[in-house]
């Protein structure tokens, strides 16, 4: 890719989230109610800032998709401001300075892989040359490809490499990476962090949330239409662990799993400690301070037995976040 | 298709050449696309030169209808059948395709000018009907003793080229109602009656009075009997006038008809 890298030396890969930076797309307190009365947004606001990764999670049915559609100038919020560039999404100007990759069932299977790019070019007045786009999404070898003869992971590419087409500052990208392999995965994860290492600015849905733990520079989690948390992956699967809100951000918890004699009560005086439960004859203990937590446990409880400790996971984080209660 | 996306107030020069690029590119390879796709482009033009070798040339051999011979005289009808057919099935099926597949959705959210898109279909169609057309001709001139001047042939390509414009506005209206797995088979419900309804496959004297007096009504009516005027075998009862009329009234229509269904498609995005 072209890409212009406006400040080379600070590309660090994964770097937090930088307030600082300019908001590229911003939606304030959006409300979105469907014809038939069903309330897809309910006062939802977030911002995109300058050369992040943005991962958007969230049940089925929390609203993803009705956002991504209102920033991509598709449909319009029934109250609330959308804007993209600080103007409307559905201006031909706006629309040149995004890119889109979406879940499509079909794509005309009787184009070649090249015809779809150079269609995708022709709408752009300064696209991205051809050569680069087959490279970015390593198509290579695949250009006089009918689309219908493409295995899956391969369509999803071409798609990938149409969104790219325009250069563009903003990029939507809805489940990128499904049917991909492995390895094909990896070298898009690749590509989309070199476009925000390029001042780019990526939005993703996605299913996957390993992927938006290794990709995400900040993770908006929305449930039933609204922002329930937002932070860096690391907050995030602190803030699950911990029960939203009771961990203040930038602190690691662990989660320790064992079988001891000492009572809830008592972990719960000890410092650093959250919370615990017991599940099949286990206590979970949720620590700030975990090797402190364990120095204390193991004092007190010689037969403490069959002793874990983990990294809370982003999949945890998500359920407790979203959780229906 | 939104009112933002036609910003017509601020059309410059250098936007209306962007526009008229991305028209000619997504022509271009929407005509590749369909003449790719054997299944619509062998049928497309396969059946109205099918239709008018056995009806036209083979059956009827030596018969007249008001001076003018049969092979003559349904040329015009399956050439209109051809265009409607490239039109109906082009952009009403191949739209309706786009719709549910997602792919228009990915388009729209893109610069591209929703007019091109539309245009690079409806070009598409007068396209095929222009090779029906000259299939149709040059079977009737070798095989049918059909005597046709060049301006004659230029002039039903004019009209294809027009008549392609109403059928394309119901295969707008189509694509934006029907749901991608019924599409063919509501257009072929409403093509092929229209058809015969309008005079396409049986010169409308030889079919009953009722059907005589539906057949006005109909859009295939109005574009056979202009192609008919060409070689003054069209109806002396009626007007060319009231033809184009007729047409221009389903275009009206059609896409009026087509409007609403996309407010309403619009309004349940």
């Amino acid at each position: 890719m072209n890409q212009v890298m406006e400040t080379p030396t600070q590309a660090v890969p994964h770097s937090a989230a930088r307030p600082s930076a300019p908001a590229v797309a911003t939606l304030t307190n959006i409300t979105k109610r469907y014809a038939n009365g069903v309330v897809a947004l309910d006062g939802l606001s977030l911002e995109l800032r300058r050369g992040e990764i943005v991962a958007l999670l969230g049940p089925n049915g929390a609203g993803k998709s009705t956002a991504v559609r209102l920033m991509m100038g598709l449909s319009a919020p029934t109250s609330g401001d959308v804007r993209i560039f600080g103007a409307d999404p559905q201006l031909t100007s706006t629309r040149l300075r995004t890119g889109v990759m979406l879940q499509v069932g079909r794509a005309p299977e009787m184009l070649k892989v090249r015809e779809h790019i150079a269609m995708f070019r022709s709408y752009y007045p300064a696209p991205a040359s051809a050569a680069s786009l087959v490279k970015a999404a390593g198509l290579e070898g695949l250009e006089d490809r009918l689309f219908g003869q493409l295995s899956g992971g391969q369509k999803q590419r071409v798609l990938f490499a149409l969104a790219l087409a325009g250069n563009p500052d903003l990029v939507f990208l809805d489940e990128p990476t499904v049917g991909l392999d492995i390895e094909a995965r990896r070298a898009m994860w690749a590509q989309i962090r070199s476009l925000r290492d390029a001042g780019k600015t990526v939005l993703l849905t996605t299913h996957y949330l390993e992927e938006a733990d290794a990709l995400a520079d900040r993770i908006i989690v929305i449930s039933k239409g609204r922002v329930v948390r937002e932070g860096t992956p690391a907050e995030i699967k602190n803030a699950g662990a911990a029960g939203a809100g009771a961990v203040s951000s930038g602190v690691a918890v662990k989660i320790i799993r064992c079988v001891t004699t000492l009572s809830a009560e008592h972990l719960l005086k000890m410092p650093g400690v959250n919370s615990t439960m017991t599940d099949e004859g286990r206590t979970i203990i949720i620590s700030s301070t975990p090797e402190s937590t364990l120095r204390e446990m193991l004092a007190l409880d010689q037969s403490l037995h069959s002793l874990e400790v983990q990294s809370p996971a982003l999949e945890d984080a998500f359920l407790a976040l979203t959780r229906n209660d | 298709m939104s009112t933002a996306t036609l910003p017509l107030a601020a059309a410059t020069e250098s936007s209306l050449t962007r526009g008229l690029r991305i028209f000619l590119s997504e022509t271009r390879l929407e005509l590749t696309r369909s003449l790719r796709t054997r299944t619509f482009s062998l049928s497309a033009i396969g059946f109205p030169v099918m239709f008018y070798l056995l009806f036209g040339i083979m059956m009827n051999r030596h018969e007249t209808i008001d001076g003018t011979s049969i092979a003559r005289y349904m040329l015009a009808g399956y050439a209109v059948f051809g265009v409607v057919g490239s039109a109906l099935f082009g952009i009403g099926v191949g739209m309706a395709a786009d719709l549910s597949a997602g792919w228009l959705e990915l388009k729209r959210a893109s610069p591209m000018p929703p007019a091109a898109y539309l245009a690079a279909k409806c070009v598409t169609a007068i396209c095929f009907g222009a090779i029906i057309l000259t299939l149709l001709c040059t079977l009737g001139v070798t095989l049918g003793h059909v005597q046709l001047t060049l301006a004659e042939y230029a002039h039903m390509l004019g009209l294809v080229a027009a008549g392609a414009i109403p059928f394309a506005c119901m295969g707008l209206a189509l694509a934006l109602i029907v749901p991608f797995n019924s599409a063919p088979g509501v257009t072929n419900l409403l093509y092929l009656p229209m058809s015969f309804l309008g005079g396409l496959w049986i010169p409308l004297q030889a079919l009953p009075k009722a059907v005589q007096h539906i057949a006005p009504l109909l859009p295939t009516y109005h574009l056979a009997q202009l192609m008919l005027g060409v070689f003054g075998a069209a109806d002396p009862t009626k007007t060319q006038a009231s033809h184009w009329l007729g047409l221009l009234g389903f275009t009206l229509l059609m896409f009026g008809v087509a409007w609403i269904a996309f407010r309403r498609r619009e309004q349940n995005a």
